[in-house]
């Protein structure tokens, strides 16, 4: 404090000289801010101006949730308007799994709440193997009203469990339709690797289940219908503030079969206990009429994913339920085949109808015995009486002159060895033995001795029952030939609109008109005085057939078949093919019973009642029955 | 009477400085405005603002009136008295969402930390204005010291942002009392060097903490969400805004904490980069009023003073809008002036009439 008085211009000085200094700092500071504030500017204005568009982008995704409408899939309905799938609401509850650290626990305790049974755990385990990609899973459906309140209740325990209404497929007619009608099930990743391929995934947004076999499969795209679109904004919770815009949904084409449920159900109850498959086809049109392949299956099972349980059940059972037999079965023909033949020779000029052979009960080639159902042989053969009375010889020695090469090229034309391009998926193609398929597959040639028993069906013929029944319908329609089709039409349910399916024959066979005319008179005679005699004595209509064995095992040369020494399982094929009424044929059919012997004692007797129910609408006696036991 | 009225309105702004309250009121005016849009139209809560500002102004004229002498003698006992109740905080405080912050004084709840923001400015411009002949290395060290213990029992609690801005307001009077340049480079190449150290020495989860909190992308649900969704909010702002109540960041509460520390993204996401370069020049505008009063400041208590509290506003105001926009870590800072809640903005305006008695006060110093 002395100093200041002592020398006050110094203290002025320093106090100066220390303004100075503190401005120079304060002028730094002050540059600093602004370098600060400058920084700020640059980054707003890269903000804002220069990725504007970017975070704009990002706040309308925020902002704007796209809520997809699932559209109600089609009915299915046989051409009488009988419901075969249709879709009922219930409400399930669902899961979701990304949200849940100990789904075991939780399942426990929702236990508590509503039933939950062993059958639900394990069908959840499968889902959730099947389908990582799914937001929520159904551990349980078609609630109850009260489970409903229960978990209602009980709902704030559970953040990561739902209850939702969806629309469920159902399959009024069970286990008739399930190798027609088939069903759908859980979007898999194969399949969303389909729709992706299919540039059809857009449209399957919030869709869970799709066509996994049958119609349900084959007219996916009618069925589905168009996803609807809801935008609406949502907060950050995910809450939908408000609705922005609505596109409905358009529901799916309803499918109309040419299927008559009730001949179905006929055929079925024909069948009994017997495995096997029918096919009916209206010649004219080519529709499918009945289409049944036995044991089946009930497809509600499918629908929610299958439990292990029943999946095992049904893929380990010795009956092969799942097979479709009429459509991917493939059995010689046996006898069923002649008709063709006969055709065959008459066309290449190797037969005339006249022309007989005397049968000895055998055919030698080289030293190989051929040997013919009856001991002794039919005596004098023609054509007519070689169908009539199914003369095996008559075709070994026909099948000799053809030869391989005119038989492979002559068959086909009835579709034989050829997928028929029915409208199912998994059609099995069957086998005409030929040169060509011979060395493909064997890397033999061909053996003119093997040509012998192909002539009577047998060898390596095998054709599914569908192909079986598309070639006697030809024949009946005279050799116009249709594309076989279970659906008759799609109909768009808001304009009613039909659009029919297959109008147009698919080929016309350039065949001779009395050489048709032939065979069709002696498949008349077939059921008339042959080996159908029996099966259609006292039919009200005329009636065509063939009747066929189809061997399970091969005879040892010398042999003898005797059904009551063989396993059942071994156990012949019988088959049947026929159309009525013969001269304007409404019907045409071809039936296996598996294992079941001769094709006049077993398969014959189904085809009677087919076209007894489907020409007069006689009911058998043992459905009358079954009708009756069930209270109605 | 034309006399008394004159006479009234002259003591009413006779201590009051025009340019900083303008400003300071146009900031007010912004926050009330962007505040109805950020709480939905909620009248209860801006009409809480409108009094929390008319508080706050009054504080404002009141400190203003006060002679800065008055205020120095205030320093040491205010300074005392928040360290006493931060270190009462520490032993007694009450755990509110995981921070021990508050302390109960049996007639209210107080926060210590908020005393400190003024009383740590007016410690340090005390400490130096009293060894001003002659200030040694040995002062710098008791300064840092003054400036370090309040700072870290804040950090503790923890209060992150305050800390942080406590800490920057502490610095600038250290720099601006004439802190050596050889000192300042040292320290800073030490800091810089020791870095590997602590990075080897902290734990996994720290590190990640860190990480995230210079990258929030790595954290996009946890941590990282404010950044991001503020960011969206800025940008999707554009040149011009979205419009006023019309934010969509903003009303569907995409952004957390919006009505305080957040407030800016609403602004930012309805105003535009046009409403943004306004709010930076109101800013801009304040610090400059700040830094002239500091240069003309009478005493080195007083400089220090001014300086450190203009500072501090542009500390906040800058951390803030930079967490905000995603170049700074987020950290517990409001917008000055802006966001809402009654606290900062009191000690914001008590800040500014200390500023405005400073200047006012001058002339009197130098008569």
């Amino acid at each position: 404090m002395s100093e200041l008085t002592i020398n006050p211009g110094v203290e002025i000085r320093n106090s100066q000289l220390e303004i100075h200094h503190f401005r120079l700092r304060l002028a730094i500071v002050a540059g600093f801010v602004l370098t600060m504030f400058s920084l700020l500017f640059v980054r707003f204005f890269y903000l804002q101006v220069i990725q504007y568009e970017h975070y704009h982008t990002l706040a309308e995704a925020n902002r704007i949730s796209i809520v997809p409408i699932v559209p109600n899939r089609g009915i299915i309905s046989d051409r009488n308007g009988v419901i075969l799938a249709h879709n009922y609401s219930a409400y399930t509850l669902e899961i979701t799994p990304a949200r849940v650290d100990d789904l075991e626990a939780l399942i426990n305790e929702l236990a508590a709440i509503v039933d939950i049974a062993p059958k639900d755990r394990r069908r959840f385990k499968k889902l959730l193997d099947e389908s990582k990609n799914f937001s929520s899973l159904p551990i349980r459906t078609r609630l109850s009203e009260e489970e409903i309140a229960r978990f209602a209740a009980n709902r704030y325990r559970f953040p990561s469990v739902d209850i939702k209404a969806r629309l469920f497929r159902q399959y009024p007619q069970g286990e008739l339709f399930s190798h027609v009608v088939g069903h759908i099930g859980r979007i898999n990743q194969r399949d969303l690797d389909q729709l992706e391929a299919d540039d059809m995934l857009a449209n399957y947004r919030g869709t869970d289940y799709i066509g996994k076999t049958g119609l349900e499969q084959s007219y996916e795209r009618h069925l589905h219908g168009t996803t609807g679109v809801e935008e609406v904004e949502v907060d950050s919770g995910g809450r939908v503030v408000r609705s922005l815009s609505r596109t409905p949904p358009v529901s799916g084409s309803n499918l109309v079969l040419k299927l008559d449920a009730r001949l179905q159900d006929i055929v079925y109850r024909a069948f009994g206990d017997r495995r096997g498959a029918l096919v009916a086809i209206e010649p004219e049109t080519g529709g499918v009429l009945a289409f049944v392949s036995k044991p089946g299956f009930d497809p509600n099972l499918f629908v929610d994913g299958i439990d292990p349980q029943n999946w095992n059940e049904l893929n380990n059972s010795p009956d092969r339920p799942m097979v479709n037999r009429a459509l991917a079965g493939t059995y010689p023909p046996g006898s069923t085949f002649k008709p063709y033949m006969a055709l065959a020779a008459l066309t290449y000029g190797k037969r005339t109808p006249q022309q007989a052979i005397s049968d000895p009960g055998y055919f030698m080639f080289g030293n190989h015995q051929f040997r013919d159902d009856k001991v002794g042989g039919h005596g004098m053969v023609d054509m007519y009486k070689s169908i009539v009375v199914s003369c095996d010889t008559y075709y070994y020695m026909l099948a000799n002159d053809l030869g391989i090469d005119a038989i492979s090229r002559f068959l086909p034309l009835f579709g034989f060895g050829a997928r028929t391009g029915i409208d199912l998926a998994s059609e099995s193609a069957g086998i005409l033995p030929s040169q060509q398929w011979k060395m493909k597959r064997f890397k033999q040639k061909w053996y003119a001795g093997e040509t012998i028993s192909v002539g009577i069906g047998q060898g390596y013929n095998a054709y599914t029952p569908l192909q079986l029944a598309t070639a006697i319908a030809t024949l009946a329609n005279d050799g116009v030939m249709f594309r076989p089709h279970i659906a008759d039409y799609v109909q768009d349910i808001r304009t009613s609109e039909r659009t029919p399916i297959e109008p147009k024959p698919l080929r016309t066979l350039g065949l001779k008109p009395d050489h048709i005319e032939f065979v069709k008179q002696a498949l008349v005679g077939v059921n008339k005085e042959g080996t159908g005699r029996r099966a259609f004595a006292g039919a009200e209509y005329v009636s065509a057939g063939k009747t066929g064995t189809a061997q399970v095992i091969a005879l040892k040369q010398g042999e003898k078949y005797a059904e009551n020494r063989v396993q059942e399982r071994h156990r012949d094929h019988a088959l049947f093919i026929a159309y009525a009424p013969a001269d304007k044929p409404k019907i045409a059919l071809a039936v296996v019973v598996e294992n079941s012997g001769f094709g006049a004692r077993a398969a014959a007797p189904i085809a009677r009642q087919v076209l007894d129910y489907y020409l007069l609408g006689k009911v058998p006696a043992s459905a009358v029955k079954d009708d009756d036991a069930t209270p109605d | 009477m034309p006399l008394l009225i004159r006479r009234a309105t002259r003591y009413l702004v006779a201590h009051i400085d025009g340019l900083l309250l303008g400003a300071a009121l146009l900031l007010m005016t912004t926050g009330v405005i962007v505040l109805y849009s950020a709480s939905n139209a909620n009248v209860t809560r801006v009409s809480a603002q409108i009094i929390n500002v008319l508080i706050a102004l009054g504080v404002m004229w009141f400190v203003a009136k006060i002679p800065p002498h008055y205020l120095m003698r205030l320093s040491l006992p205010a300074y005392v008295l928040g360290l006493l109740l931060l270190i009462g905080v520490a032993l007694f405080g009450e755990m509110v969402n995981g921070a021990r912050r508050w302390l109960d004084i049996g007639v209210t709840r107080i926060q210590p930390a908020e005393l400190m923001k003024i009383a740590m400015p007016l410690m340090l411009a005390w400490y130096f204005n009293r060894y001003e002949a002659a200030l040694k290395f040995k002062n710098y060290v008791v300064a840092v010291a003054l400036l370090v213990i309040p700072v870290g029992l804040i950090a503790r609690q923890p209060d992150l942002g305050t800390a942080v801005l406590i800490f920057a307001g502490g610095c600038y009077v250290l720099f601006l009392a004439g802190l050596s340049w050889r000192i300042i480079a040292s320290v800073t190449v030490a800091g810089l060097a020791s870095l590997p150290v602590v990075w080897a020495a902290l734990h996994d989860y720290q590190r990640q903490r860190i990480l995230t909190l210079l990258d929030p992308a790595q954290d996009p649900l946890g941590a990282g969400y404010h950044t991001i969704q503020s960011t969206i909010a800025v940008g999707s702002g554009g040149l011009l805004g979205k419009g006023w109540m019309n934010g969509t960041q903003a009303h569907l509460d995409f952004i957390p904490e919006r009505t305080t520390d957040f407030i800016f993204a609403v602004y930012s996401e309805e105003f535009g980069l046009f409403g943004t370069v306004v709010l930076l020049f109101l800013f801009l505008l304040v610090i400059a009023r700040g830094i002239v009063i500091t240069a003309n400041a009478p005493t080195l208590f007083t400089r220090l003073l001014a300086g450190a509290i203009t500072l501090t506003f542009f500390t906040y105001a800058f951390v803030n809008m930079g967490m905000v926009s995603g170049i700074v870590p987020v950290v517990g800072v409001p917008l000055p002036l802006i966001s809402y809640g009654g606290t900062s903005l009191v000690t914001i305006c008590l800040g500014f009439g200390i500023l405005m008695s400073i200047e006012t006060h001058k002339k009197l110093v130098q008569t």
